[in-house]
């Protein structure tokens, strides 16, 4: 698999991240470095093992449904960029 | 002679009612003041973990059940990657390649036809918070009270073929989720929301067309004038030649129309991955086994008991059972010994338009259904007559009065005392010769006219039936 500086740009778009040409070509060529140490895996025969989501043995704990609050509003809103003390204000973003 | 075949398929997403978020222990009330119900785990400050609220699985898997879903012994959730302030993490908590249930279906009845809708999948997610956007100061709001909210999404095959078709699975969705009582179903406050994806392709043609999402559909009226609106705009595009875009549009109320909102081609990109902060959940056949065993009866299989046990109409009995609440209010009604007929036709008349003038659902009338059945019972048993019952409801409803206290004490029983009433024909006879005389000689359309001053001399409190007797005894 080769990562291309095209496909690095569209993965730097999605996480709003601006990269320029010769950091792009970087990446693409340490995500492919990556990637290839990985595919030492594909070497594997992996008939008849069941996919592995999580390594941890345990089933999720779960937590009852009751409520209660745990902190106050000016907790929560303490490290806003911005706040009238109620909202999260952030740049108009329509 | 229609050119194109609709296709469409919908995704549900149904807010649960618990009492607390999918991750964290926040209060999921509605109507609180800004971020109240917000603490490190639903606002995504670093290093939190989320820990699964017991109760939004054991709803999701009911679900699964009452839609004859396989529920998956073990589920996992994954991260659904996009940004924007109202998803504090930057992704949300959803379920991608392991949902917690598969393969259901949900079965419809349009103009008589059955038909079976697939549901694809059934998974559990977290709602995302509110963006107020001021027009005024260049700055949206952030509200993180609804975020971390649990719901579920419900996502159709693509099984429909008219509005029509959608506007009943809908219904048919809702009515499940109030009766497992794990959804209000509120659509206008957004408890339960539908996106709707539709496309056309040329009559006769197996592939699918090029389809476009619907959002932003808050009633049922809505579902069917968004649809019609979208298919007339896509036929529009494929007869001039142009192509259908892949987008996601919103419905415009007001205009009836819809509008693109974006492309889909990026914003589909959400590199899903499974959650590392939460491993999969897991159930056992016994949990499940015993979840089944507390499924209430469905609406499905209550329509047909109310045909078979009280002898009503598919229609009849349709809307009553739409609501769970209405259904029961019924069955009271008939257990308190009103006969089942009349009930229904008195909840749909007169019942129905005083709680929809009310603005009050059935649960919160104060006229309680062994009341109904009183008033029902009085007219049976000819202590009143229909017309007045009709005429003291909305009293009856406003108040929860006890029909037979209300009409002792305000003297309305039906004269059905034959020498009471034997002195008002014989006062009407002796008033009006002439009408006597045309009768005899054969006018005998005159005896609506006698029954009309005899009701009017007794103030509508004669039984029609014993004047009637009387009249024709003393006309005979």
């Amino acid at each position: 698999m080769t990562i291309s500086p095209d496909a690095v740009a569209k993965v730097a778009k999605l996480a709003k991240l601006r990269l320029d040409d010769a950091k792009l070509e970087r990446f693409a060529g340490q995500m492919d470095d990556i990637l290839a140490y990985m595919e030492t895996l594909g070497a594997l025969d992996t008939t008849g093992v069941e996919p592995l989501y999580s390594p941890v043995g345990h089933a999720t704990p779960l937590r009852a449904d009751t409520a209660a609050p745990t902190c106050t509003r000016d907790q929560i809103l303490a490290n806003a960029p911005a706040t009238d003390g109620q909202f999260f204000i952030v740049p108009k973003i329509v | 002679m229609a050119r194109y075949e609709t296709v469409i398929g919908v995704e549900v997403h149904a807010q649960l009612k618990t009492e607390s978020k999918i991750f964290c222990g926040c209060s999921t009330r509605f109507g609180v003041a800004p971020n109240e119900n917000v603490c490190p785990v639903c606002s995504g400050m670093p290093g939190v973990l989320p820990v699964l609220n017991a109760t939004v699985v054991e709803y999701a898997a009911k679900m699964g059940l009452a839609t004859g879903c396989t529920v998956n012994p073990i589920s996992v959730f994954a991260r659904k990657n996009y940004f924007y302030p109202d998803l504090p993490k930057g992704y949300q908590t959803s379920q991608f390649e392991q949902p917690i249930c598969e393969h259901g279906h949900v079965d419809i009845v349009v103009d008589g036809t059955a038909k079976r809708i697939g549901i694809t999948r059934i998974h559990m997610e977290e709602d995302a918070g509110k963006n107020i956007h001021s027009a005024a100061d260049n700055a949206s709001y952030v509200d993180l009270n609804r975020a971390c909210v649990p719901l579920i999404e419900i996502v159709s095959e693509p099984d429909m073929r008219s509005p029509e078709e959608v506007v009943a699975y809908l219904k048919a969705l809702r009515a499940i989720l109030v009766y497992l009582d794990i959804c209000d179903g509120n659509m206008e406050e957004g408890s339960f929301r539908c996106d709707a994806n539709v496309s056309l392709r040329p009559v006769g043609q197996r592939q699918f067309g090029t389809r476009a999402e619907i959002k932003n559909i808050n009633s049922f009226r809505h579902v069917l004038k968004a649809i019609e609106y979208e298919v007339e705009r896509q036929a529009d595009r494929l007869d001039d030649g142009l192509p259908v875009i892949q987008e996601t549009r919103l419905y415009d109320a007001t205009k009836n129309s819809t509008a693109s909102m974006r492309g889909k081609e990026e914003a589909h990109d959400y590199r899903y991955f499974p959650d590392p902060d939460l491993v999969p959940v897991r159930l056992d056949a016994a949990t499940l086994a015993r979840w089944e065993s507390e499924l209430p009866e469905l609406p499905e299989a209550r329509r047909a008991r109310f045909v078979r046990q009280y002898g009503l109409s598919d229609y009849d009995a349709e809307v009553l059972t739409a609501e769970r609440d209405m259904a029961a209010y019924f069955e009271a009604c008939a257990a308190a010994g009103a006969d089942p007929k009349t009930a229904s036709n008195w909840m749909q008349s007169e019942l129905l338009r005083e709680l929809n003038q009310a603005a009050i659902p059935i649960s919160q009338t104060r006229l309680s259904a062994a009341n109904l059945a009183g008033l029902i019972k009085l007219i049976d048993a000819g202590e009143i007559s229909g017309k007045i019952a009709k005429q003291i409801f909305p009293e009856l409803f406003a108040q929860g009065l006890d029909p037979a206290a209300y009409v002792r004490q305000k003297g309305l029983s039906q004269i059905s005392d034959s020498n009471a009433l034997e002195s008002a024909v014989e006062a009407v006879l002796a008033a009006n010769p002439a009408e006597v005389e045309a009768f005899r000689g054969g006018k005998t359309k005159l005896m609506g006219f006698f029954v009309g001053q005899i009701m009017k001399a007794t103030k509508g409190q004669a039984n029609p039936g014993l004047v009637n007797e009387l009249l024709r005894q003393k006309l005979g």
